[in-house]
């Protein structure tokens, strides 16, 4: 779900405004986009991908999050799809891995990159992030 | 609503999707003036903008289509015809072409150079497919959705009303053909962009009188991390599925064995994944094919190789699904004059039967049927004169509730909405049918289908509440049709399986048909004999 409207970032190009297919945005008398509809959004991260200033910045879990804001990098998925200028589009180099048509072995279990999920005596995450 | 403004055109094309920007673009080639209107905005709307698909493009070489036709055949129960799967991959073929060559978009290359054109990205193909129909001279409406059909006296589609969300003005278009190209329905189950995804189309269409066929393929369910909204399930053939205390849920799979993530889920169990199965090549190699997969595990500090995260199915009903409306011709026209269906609002059995996994074949007929549509509408409505008098509109459920002025007890949409997901969301009614089961959720749908025709009307009359209340009765009709033919269904075949039924029964290699509003009729289809197979 949308979370960060940076007013520092903001344009003002209203490109958001314009392009979130469910209409969540309004303008204020600043001209900064506002969440007026935010529960009308469905985590699509499009809204992220056209903004030009790399102002906006949408939680992964559909769900509203009820704690404060987290430190997170604006601009990522923008950059991953090769949007802005002076990169190159990410569908240039889109292929993907080829599928199997049954799945392949297992691998052997590498060691955990972190310990975000502390898991008890299951070793798995007990839910997505916070 | 305030004052209606009216537009005329030859063709009004409903739903900025790939159908309906095809749909756009073939019949403005033709000379048409069109009309798009979206219910969000063309380019980012829908399934396909937040996403990214294969697309069943294959090469003309005969050996290699053999493949590609029988390679769904038997998982679509047979129930796919083999003209249509031809003129499909020959259309597609001449599209995807046109979209490298005059869309421009850029296809990555293999090591000999050649452009890899078998699937897309989302948001960078519907970007430029709004282009492309901006520069054919389309007027396109954004956050303006179609609430209802207008019909001359005939009967003949000519037109529709709508409302703009960012303005809240309603409008209308005189056109001399409609085009439908509104997306199939996901009952707002959270599946990536389909949010607007509520079987519009479909109620549209029957309103006008037209047909349905396929509404018992309607089940498609898609894996995403739980509590997301990242519906890509290609590469879960790398995973490797977990009970909670990491042991191996047995015969789990992202394809084939995705009936048993949903049975340990309606059980009340909790599901993991890990996908352990992708070595370095292959992680690098997804990083670059779909980097929005990527996004809740990146943002949620998940490595997904290595750490077992929970996950969830979601409905995605007809958007995955096959069943739509029926199709009379090959210009994509239905059984009413006038108006013509595309992508996920027509039936896709026509070229898979009653399964798809979503995108490949789906991506092919919104392209295919948007051009046959596109071109269809357009002769339509340049080969008589078009009708501005006496205009009717044709919307009921949601707009113009049986019921005077609204009392107590009345629904509200939100009320609704929640009541038919109640009947269509949970594994054990919808994806392990049985007889009782649907007819107890039938019963209950029919409870909702008329409180809705008596009561259900727009909490205020702002655009937004307008649509909410209309979607609501959207969903409700779709949800009647779906049981209503999958109870008619006594059998198991595609993606309908039945428990009480588990076998395929040769005697039921047809088609089913629906149609009606208040009153729904079935009725047998015969599948036409495969040629050349």
């Amino acid at each position: 779900m949308i979370e960060i409207v940076d007013r520092d970032r903001c344009i003002s190009c209203d490109r958001c405004v314009e392009v979130c297919p469910t209409n969540v945005f309004d303008t204020d008398d600043a001209g900064i986009p506002f969440l007026a509809r935010r529960q009308d959004c469905q985590t699509c991260f499009l809204c992220e991908a056209y903004c030009p200033a790399d102002a906006l910045f949408v939680a992964p879990r559909t769900a509203p999050r009820d704690t404060g804001p987290v430190p997170v990098r604006l601009g990522g998925y923008r950059e991953a799809i090769g949007w802005g200028r002076g990169r190159a589009p990410g569908a240039r180099s889109a292929i993907g891995p080829p599928l199997p048509a049954e799945p392949p072995p297992r691998l052997p279990a590498a060691a955990p990159r972190h310990t975000r999920c502390d898991g008890g005596s299951s070793g798995v995450c007990d839910s997505l992030g916070p | 609503m305030n004052q209606q403004d009216t537009i005329r055109a030859d063709v009004l094309v409903v739903g900025g999707g790939p159908a309906g920007t095809w749909a756009a673009l073939t019949a403005a080639a033709t000379g048409a003036s069109v009309v798009l209107a979206d219910k969000g905005h063309c380019g980012s709307s829908g399934a396909t903008a937040a996403a990214g698909t294969g697309i069943w493009y294959v090469d003309p070489d005969p050996q290699a289509r053999a493949a590609a036709k029988a390679s769904r055949e038997a998982l679509g129960g047979h129930l796919a015809d083999h003209r249509w799967m031809d003129r499909v991959l020959d259309r597609t073929w001449e599209l995807v072409d046109d979209l490298s060559l005059r869309g421009r978009y850029p296809f990555p290359r293999d090591p000999a150079g050649r452009e890899v054109r078998t699937g897309v990205q989302g948001p960078e193909y519907m970007r430029r497919m709004r282009i492309r129909v901006q520069r054919a001279g389309v007027r396109i409406l954004d956050h303006a959705p179609v609430t209802e059909l207008l019909a001359d006296r005939s009967g003949t589609v000519a037109g529709a009303a709508g409302i703009r969300l960012r303005g809240g003005d309603g409008y209308r278009v005189q056109a001399g053909a409609v085009v439908l190209a509104a997306g199939g329905c996901a009952f707002r189950s959270g599946t990536l962009g389909c949010h607007p995804n509520t079987g519009d189309g479909a109620l549209l269409a029957v309103e006008a009188g037209a047909e349905l066929s396929g509404m018992e393929f309607s089940n498609a369910y898609a894996i995403a991390p739980e509590g997301t909204s990242l519906t890509k399930t290609a590469y879960y053939a790398f995973a490797t599925f977990l009970h909670a205390d990491g042991s191996v849920l047995d015969g789990a799979g992202g394809a084939r064995g995705r009936s048993v993530i949903a049975r340990a889920l309606a059980d009340g169990e909790r599901v993991y994944c890990v996908l352990d199965r992708a070595d370095d090549d292959v992680r690098a190699a997804m990083r670059l094919g779909q980097p929005n997969f990527f996004l809740p595990f990146d943002r949620l500090g998940i490595d997904p190789f290595t750490e077992p995260f929970p996950v969830t199915l979601l409905l995605e009903g007809t958007v995955r699904g096959t069943g739509g409306v029926h199709v009379t011709g090959d210009d994509c026209a239905t059984a009413v004059p006038g108006l013509y269906v595309a992508g996920d609002t027509a039936t896709r059995e026509l070229i898979c039967g009653g399964f798809t996994g979503g995108g490949s074949h789906n991506a092919a007929w919104a392209m295919s049927s948007g051009s046959w549509a596109g071109e269809g509408a357009a002769a339509f409505a340049t080969s008589r004169p078009a009708h501005r008098w006496g205009l009717r509109p044709l919307g009921g459920a949601g707009l113009r509730p049986a019921a005077g002025p609204a009392g107590p007890g009345a629904p509200g949409a939100d009320e609704v909405v929640t009541a038919v997901q109640r009947q269509v969301l949970p594994y054990d009614i919808n994806l392990f049918r049985t007889g009782a089961g649907l007819t107890a959720a039938l019963a209950e749908l029919d409870i909702v289908w008329a409180a809705v025709r008596t009561g259900l009307r727009p909490a205020s009359a702002a655009a937004r509440d307008v649509l909410r209340a209309r979607e609501a009765a959207a969903m409700t009709a779709h949800a009647r049709w779906m049981y209503t033919a999958a109870l008619a269904r006594t059998e198991s075949r595609g993606m309908h399986r039945r428990s009480d039924f588990p076998a395929t029964d040769p005697a039921q290699h047809r088609r089913l048909r629906v149609r009606g509003i208040d009153t729904i009729a079935v009725s047998p289809d015969r599948v036409r004999q495969a040629v050349g197979a």
